[in-house]
């Protein structure tokens, strides 16, 4: 570990200070996404649109190469196709009831084929591993802008709409009834959960979203009263967890995002343990 | 339809069918100004159905509501709702007056005023929750749950006081106070209260409305055993909660 302090201060490792400054600027966004995520219980809806993500990140790569759109990013490709299935996913979600899980579970498996077919037919190596896994340690500069950017998006909108998040999350048919637009605020909500997700998967990949944006919450429901409280500590705990499991990573010569499940998963289930064994 | 009439609610040969099956059929009810009534009947016999389309949750296949004379969309603003709390989720970090600030959202205001919590306040004390409004709302009882969510009803001043099944799971003590804290605010409003239970109704409450596809609605006097029979289709014992229990409880058949 203090070997990998010593790296950090190493003017050639600007990579590992870049990956650092990531994790906690991007933290802003999940604690506040994921305290959202939690509370509602979408957690199901954020890995469906994170999976989902995969077919975009497919279909860029496809149209670089295969039709000449350099433009095409692959982020480009993940963030489009993070917003449209938000949107379609929530549809689903509020009006077919009885089919909601099988209709999400599809899309969740649509997405991530569709991805594998638009790269098997893109001539090329891609590492798929980065993608799904997550690879801190390729960010640059310009994913830091990408990253306060959507911070700057998720932190106004959050602040700005607080109470009616709030409200929605809690009794949305309440609300609807108080001449509150529902639907609006519940699909706002789950499009910049969408893009929270395409920074995940910068960080620990499609597959791990999901606990990233779900455990720093959940640890901080243990002792926050109010939502806010919930949230600041969520941002906290998510910035220990990511820098502390790159530090890890590091020294072991492991890959980041498993490192940082693995610490924020285990720091969980320990802590609901002592949380059960202290109530009895 | 007479605006100026002294009915709060008025429902003119309504009906609603879901997916094909009847609900409710031809109803039409009246309810005056500062009625407190009890709506009762089997389940799924149209209970909720007959709220939502009063709160124009849902719409009617035939027929018309009006609420002081205007669409029930229109109306939603006065009427004050307490859903049923078994749906809300009871990890929810809030606070009680997080819970009852709720009730002073409107489509235009982000954040809450003075007079919003000021508000709040005044209703959270004449629920008699005063001293709560830091608590943690999942720290509380079912019944003081409840309580809170009427609060929260309240704090919109409404001229409707709506609520869907306040005394399911709650000890005949609470339900009694409940009711007396309701039978003061029925000076100022219309009551209605959707009960699972027929063989109890407060004594507080004025009429009482019988929904099974049809809905008759009649004064407490008249709630006889025949009057059961009818809306049940069976025979039932009534249960009665007006007196005290032996040491040794009573048993229910």
């Amino acid at each position: 570990m203090i070997d990998a302090i010593y790296a950090l201060l190493d003017p050639d490792n600007l990579f590992l200070r870049y990956a650092l400054i990531m994790g906690c600027l991007a933290s802003v966004s999940f604690g506040i996404i994921g305290t959202f995520v939690t509370i509602k219980r979408i957690g199901y809806l954020a890995g469906a649109i994170s999976h989902s993500v995969f077919g975009g990140i497919g279909l860029a790569l496809f149209l670089q190469v295969n039709a000449g759109l350099a433009w095409f990013d692959p982020i480009l490709g993940a963030t489009l196709a993070a917003v449209i299935s938000a949107v379609i996913i929530g549809l689903v979600s509020l009006h077919a009831k009885e089919r909601e899980d099988t209709i999400i579970g599809t899309l969740w498996a649509v997405g991530m084929a569709a991805g594998i077919l638009f790269i098997d037919r893109t001539a090329g190596y891609f590492n798929l591993s980065s993608y799904l896994f997550g690879d801190i340690l390729l960010i640059s500069k310009k994913d830091l802008v990408f990253v306060g950017s959507l911070d700057a998006l998720v932190l106004g909108t959050s602040i700005l709409f607080f109470n009616r998040f709030f409200s929605v999350c809690f009794d949305s048919e309440f609300m609807s009834l108080r001449g509150i637009n529902t639907t609006f605020f519940y699909l706002l909500l789950l499009i910049l959960t969408s893009l929270t997700v395409v920074l995940l998967v910068r960080i620990v990949g499609i597959v791990l979203v999901i606990a990233l944006l779900t455990i720093p919450p959940a640890i901080a429901s243990f002792f926050a009263k109010r939502l806010w409280q919930m949230m600041f500590f969520s941002i906290l705990l998510c910035s220990f967890f990511t820098s502390a499991g790159l530090l890890l990573s590091y020294t072991f010569s492991l890959s980041s995002g498993p490192a940082i499940i693995i610490l924020s998963g285990t720091t969980y289930l320990m802590l609901l343990m002592f949380h059960k064994w202290i109530k009895n | 339809m007479d605006v100026k009439s002294n009915h709060d609610i008025i429902l003119k040969n309504v009906s609603f069918a879901y997916k094909q099956a009847p609900i409710l059929e031809d109803v039409t009810l009246l309810i005056h100004n500062c009625e407190f009534a009890s709506i009762v009947g089997p389940n799924g016999g149209g209970k909720t159905t007959l709220l939502k389309l009063i709160l124009g949750l849902l719409k009617p296949d035939k027929g018309k509501i009006s609420i002081f004379g205007k669409p029930p969309e229109e109306a939603r603003r006065q009427i004050g709702y307490m859903p049923q709390y078994a749906h809300l989720d009871m990890d929810f970090p809030a606070t009680v007056m997080d819970v009852v600030l709720m009730g002073r959202l409107t489509g235009t205001s982000l954040w809450f005023s003075k007079k919003d919590r000021a508000e709040a306040l005044t209703a959270i004390d004449e629920v008699g929750m005063s001293r709560y409004e830091k608590t943690g709302f999942n720290k509380l009882s079912g019944g003081q749950k409840q309580r809170i969510l009427i609060a929260r009803a309240l704090c919109s001043r409404p001229d409707i006081l709506l609520l869907d099944e306040p005394t399911a799971n709650v000890d005949h003590e609470t339900e009694v106070n409940l009711f007396s804290i309701l039978r003061t605010l029925n000076d100022k409003m219309t009551i209605l209260v959707v009960s699972h239970d027929i063989g109890f109704v407060s004594k507080y409450v004025k009429s009482v409305i019988c929904v099974n596809k049809k809905v008759v609605i009649h004064p407490t006097t008249l709630m006889n055993g025949m009057l059961i029979k009818d809306i049940y289709h069976g025979d039932l014992k009534m249960v009665r909660h007006d007196h005290r229990c032996s040491e040794e409880g009573h048993c229910h058949d």
